[in-house]
């Protein structure tokens, strides 16, 4: 008997999913478990596998629908049967008016978060843009100057840019250039022009329901702070030691460590493993950390399910993989569900110190900074020594300044004497 | 023709020229000369006896089958089979080929390709010697084919009113390539169409060498003397094909064997002994020495290098 | 400086290397006794004689071929065909043997020979007496092909062309011979084979020689009053092409329109828009506009033939339509 799919609910909150792409197509055989389509959510692109095996029988919206949670998206059934009449007819969604999900193209720049089309200095990567009709005279020009003809407007016939149009836009001050630092380049023009137009960029569908989110975070959390900076030598070391037997693509990092070290922690304080609803303070009965991951378009937090359970080389290629999925657009629901309490990590930057915003609804979260080698006072006398800073977020509804700053020695306790971390 | 050495003179360049051809047949076919090439053979006393008469002053100008020509104005065998290989020290450094051999210090200006294209050339010359004021004469060979061309009647027509001088010589070897005089010409005397030109005219027969010479001569004297064209037709025959690779369906063998009877060579060969200018063993030793000369001439032209590259772009402008 | 007619500029350039050169000597229908077609030679037979005024048989072989002769054994002859249509009638000289016998000799045979032909159309003679075959005859390497817009360019080219060693075919205008221009005085020569700015401007150039100078300069004129200032290069030779100027101009404008009185397809624009977008790829901001005749045979009708033939406001267009 055929079976029909419905969008399925990725979330706890999602209320309706955009059909990105068809991977399987009417006719095609399909299993129970394979991908039958993509779908966007305000969270992520995720795969949705079929729950049925036979054949796809009907596909019953179209790619780049908007289609709410529960409603009937395909027919699977067995080869020769009817796409049964109780499918309902094609649902009215709303096609997306922004139909590129940021997440589904290729990441372009990791350390860029901003979805700026890139200014490539080869023309063919400029050009690939819709193949801008340009004059070989302002394809040269753009080169040189390095200026992306996709944004600049063509007053040529049918819309070519010329020469004249380069100029103006340069003169304008129209921001037509690559946003990566670069080195300096000799320009071959004896003027070097600055743009000063606004650059209009669209946000991605991650972007606006982060932005939702924190929005609510900020407004309706009252959050305090707790900074406490680590003494890492120790860990640095058994860092070393560790990776020393471990395969290049399975070395662990510092954040592993910490992760581990965090969720040994909570199951210390389990009132900053918890959740308020309503009068009453759920303390999970599971550690899962989140670990912010930097994805095209945003940012997006994977969960290492009883984080506390696992060993250091589980966890490492927990997030290693997740993250990876992650950035390719690929995550699956479970790898961004469930968080009971999040990290962040920049330490990667140079950072000293810096504070997150607790993810609702849990009730903090760890910005993690730093580790650097710095001269540090040890029985009176001045040496160096690896120190990395780390602040707590906390929601005060649930908790309040003692319980965080003891939490933040817990963990000091496990990170300074990371053998702990292994019994 | 009266001294026995010019005699002898004569002797080894007809046999020359026939070795030569000979030779240059079997490289050709052996596929060391390209493109076309027309050979002599049987028209060798044609060629010999007229410019034998000419003054070294006179200009000689010609057709494509032009190899015989240029020995007789006196180029080297080495340097015409040397162009037929396309060497640098060919005539024409390797940039003419079989039709377009030339040596302006013989007075010896080409070899043409297009049929008929060199007459109003030739009255060309003419129109510049007499602009000069000197009494050169140009010899304008031709064939029965060209004088069905607008350029032979352009060409007559002009030497003829302008008085120039002009002698319009028509090796007549009865084909225009495969086509036969009655099929291609109004007339069949080719000296007729002097007559319409009001052209003085005259006819010989061209397997006799003294014959020929007696004839130009008299042709020669006249147009100098006038300064007048005459128009000289000279009956012969052509014993290979127009050129090679000419299958010959359009004369049967017998016709050629017919006409070798009256081979050239051996007419002048029996002339000779006849006459007792010479010995057969004499005649003999000179066939031996004009073969020789030829084998010389095929190692020079086979030992010598290949223009190089840049020659492609020289000459193509005098300034 | 003198002002004299295109007429009298090649007039003088004939009379003066006469007057310098005994071997030069003129060969061509009606040249002598008729003083010439266009009244090039008035006057000549009377002072020069029949020896170097040589009326021919309407024969248009006999004429090349003859020259061709004449030039190889040492004379300089200018040979002139009454109308370059005619020029046909003879093909085989003018692009078979005159360019190729130096080079198929090994540099034995020297032609320094002019052909002196009329071009182009506008005064009703119908389509085989009008027209505009000079991309025909500048197609041949080994020969020369020269056609000036100007009386100073007209005298000093011709010149030059009677002294140079090569073949020349000297390219006039039927409508242009009462062009009038500056003259310097005294004894010049223009090289063959070197193109000129004939007006400066800087917003797009124009490539053009023979009337299509003519027209162009008009069309100049009357852009600048609505300030496009348009820069005129001018071939006046057409083999060898002269690019140098050209590329000069293009790289400063990026705009160009290219025009002439032939027809356009296989035209000398074509050989000129080419070379323009091989040697200067970069630098163009539009595609090259060709003016050119009409292509049809050019018809009896005078409006018609005007229609036909291009004109000063086809190329005011052209420059515009080049600007957008």
């Amino acid at each position: 008997m055929a079976e029909t799919i419905s969008m399925p609910k990725l979330g706890f909150d999602m209320a309706e999913g955009l059909l990105v792409r068809w991977v399987k197509q009417v006719g095609e055989a399909i299993n129970k478990g394979d991908v039958l389509a993509e779908i966007e959510t305000d969270k992520a692109t995720v795969e949705v596998e079929s729950s049925a095996s036979g054949v796809v029988l009907q596909l019953i919206v179209d790619q780049g629908t908007m289609v709410p949670v529960n409603a009937p998206i395909a027919i699977v059934g067995q080869a020769g049967e009817k796409a049964d009449s109780a499918a309902p007819s094609k649902v009215e969604g709303q096609k997306s008016a922004d139909e590129k999900p940021a997440a589904q193209s290729a990441p372009i720049a990791d350390s860029a978060p901003q979805a700026v089309a890139p200014a490539d200095s080869s023309l063919s990567a400029v050009e690939g843009s819709g193949s801008v009709k340009a004059s070989p005279l302002a394809k040269k020009i753009a080169r040189d100057q390095k200026v992306d003809l996709s944004n600049i407007k063509g007053t040529g016939p049918g819309g070519r840019i010329v020469r004249k149009d380069i100029e103006t836009a340069l003169a304008s001050g129209q921001p037509t250039t690559d946003n990566r630092p670069q080195t300096i380049v000799n320009r071959p023009s004896s003027t070097v022009i600055i743009s000063h137009d606004d650059k209009v960029v669209a946000t991605t569908k991650l972007r606006q329901a982060i932005g939702r989110r924190l929005v609510e975070s900020k407004t309706t959390i009252p959050h305090f702070y707790v900074t406490h900076e680590y003494k890492m030598d120790m860990l640095m070391d058994m860092r070393k030691q560790v990776n020393a037997y471990l395969p290049d693509n399975e070395k662990v990092s510092v954040n592993d460590f910490i992760l581990k070290g965090v969720a040994l922690s909570l199951r210390q304080f389990p009132n900053l493993n918890a959740t308020l609803k309503g009068t009453e303070i759920v303390q999970f009965g599971h550690v899962n950390v989140g670990v912010a991951v930097t994805v095209p378009g945003g940012l997006m937090t994977v969960v290492v399910k009883d984080t506390d359970q696992k060993t250091l080389r589980q966890i490492s290629g927990e997030v290693k993989t997740m993250a990876a999925r992650a950035r390719e657009g690929k995550v699956k629901p479970e790898d961004v569900d469930g968080s009971t309490f999040s990290t962040s990590n920049l330490g990667m930057y140079d950072v000293e110190e810096f504070i997150a915003i607790v993810n609702p609804p849990e009730a903090g979260i760890l910005a993690i900074s730093s580790a650097r080698e710095i001269p540090v006072v040890e029985n009176g006398q001045i040496k160096a020594g690896w120190r990395m800073k780390a602040t707590i977020s906390v929601d005060h509804r649930i908790s309040d300044g003692a319980e965080a700053a003891q939490f933040m020695q817990a963990l000091a306790a496990f990170l300074e004497n990371p053998v702990r971390m292994l019994v | 023709m009266n001294k026995k050495e010019q005699q002898l003179d004569l002797y080894y360049q007809m046999v020359l020229i026939r070795r030569l051809e000979e030779r240059g047949a079997e490289l050709y076919q052996a596929g060391k000369i390209g493109g076309f090439m027309h050979l002599y053979i049987g028209q060798e006393a044609v060629s010999t006896g007229l410019i034998a008469a000419r003054e070294p002053r006179d200009r000689v100008i010609t057709a494509y089958r032009d190899h015989g020509v240029a020995l007789n104005c006196g180029m080297s065998a080495n340097e015409v089979m040397a162009e037929l290989l396309g060497k640098a020290t060919g005539v024409s450094k390797g940039m003419g080929g079989s039709m377009h051999m030339a040596d302006t210090s013989k007075n010896m200006w080409g070899g043409h390709a297009i049929v008929g294209g060199h007459l109003p050339i030739a009255a060309g010359f003419a129109i510049g010697d007499q602009y000069a004021g000197n009494d050169n004469v140009t010899i304008c060979m031709f064939g029965d084919g060209a004088t069905n061309i607008g350029y032979f009647h352009e060409a007559l027509n002009i030497s003829k009113t302008w008085g120039l001088r002009v002698l319009w010589v028509c090796e007549n070897n009865q084909y225009g390539m495969g086509t036969t005089v009655e099929r291609a010409s109004a007339v069949t005397e080719i000296r007729q169409k002097a007559e319409g030109y009001g052209m003085k005219n005259g006819q010989v027969d061209g397997m006799d060498v003294t014959k020929v010479y007696e004839a130009a001569k008299e042709a020669l004297d006249f147009v100098r003397k006038n300064s007048q064209p005459y128009l000289l037709e000279v009956d012969t025959y052509r014993f290979r094909g127009h050129s090679m690779g000419d299958p010959e369906r359009y004369r049967k063998a017998e016709e050629v064997k017919k006409w070798q009877e009256n081979d050239p060579i051996g007419i002048f060969n029996k002339q000779l002994i006849e006459k007792k200018v010479a010995s057969a063993k004499a005649l003999d030793e000179i066939e031996a020495r004009a073969e020789e000369d030829v084998v010389k001439a095929v190692e020079f032209a086979e030992a010598s290098p290949e223009p190089a590259m840049e020659e492609l772009y020289s000459d193509i402008y005098a300034d | 400086m003198a002002k004299i007619t295109i007429r009298e500029a090649i007039s003088q350039a004939l009379m003066e290397e006469m007057d310098r050169d005994p071997k030069v000597f003129i060969m061509g229908e009606e040249v002598g006794v008729w003083g010439g077609t266009y009244a090039v030679t008035k006057g000549f037979y009377d002072k020069y004689g029949a020896a170097r005024v040589k009326d021919t048989p309407i024969a248009e072989n006999a004429i090349i071929g003859g020259a061709i002769g004449a030039a190889m054994v040492g004379q300089r002859p200018v040979a002139e065909l009454m109308t370059i249509n005619f020029g046909f009638s003879a093909m085989d000289y003018i692009v078979n043997q005159a360019p190729k016998l130096h080079y198929m000799f090994g540099g034995q045979f020297k032609v320094p020979m002019v052909i002196r032909a009329v071009g182009g159309g506008g005064r009703q003679l119908g389509a085989t007496h009008s027209q505009t075959p000079d991309a025909i005859f500048a197609h041949f390497p080994g020969l020369k092909v020269v056609s000036p817009g100007t009386p100073e360019d007209a005298k000093g080219l011709l010149k030059s062309a009677i002294r140079s060693d090569d073949p020349v075919l000297f390219l006039e205008h039927a409508t242009m011979y009462q062009v009038r221009g500056e003259v310097p005085e005294g004894e010049y020569t223009i090289p063959i084979g070197k193109s000129k700015v004939q007006r400066a401007g800087k917003d797009v150039t124009i490539v053009t020689y023979c009337k299509g100078l003519e027209l162009s300069m008009k069309a100049a004129e009357e852009l600048s009053k609505e300030g496009i200032e348009v820069e005129v290069v001018d071939l006046r030779t057409l083999r060898p092409l002269d690019m140098e100027p050209i590329i000069e101009s293009f790289k400063k404008t990026n705009r160009a329109v290219v025009v002439e009185e032939g027809w356009k397809s296989y035209g000398v624009g074509s050989e000129v828009v080419s070379r323009i977008y091989e040697q200067a790829f970069d630098y163009v901001d539009a595609p090259i506009i060709r003016v050119a005749q009409k292509e049809v045979p050019l018809p009896y009708n005078r409006t018609l033939e005007q229609a036909a033939l291009p004109q000063v406001a086809d190329i005011t267009a052209a420059v515009k339509e080049v600007l957008k």
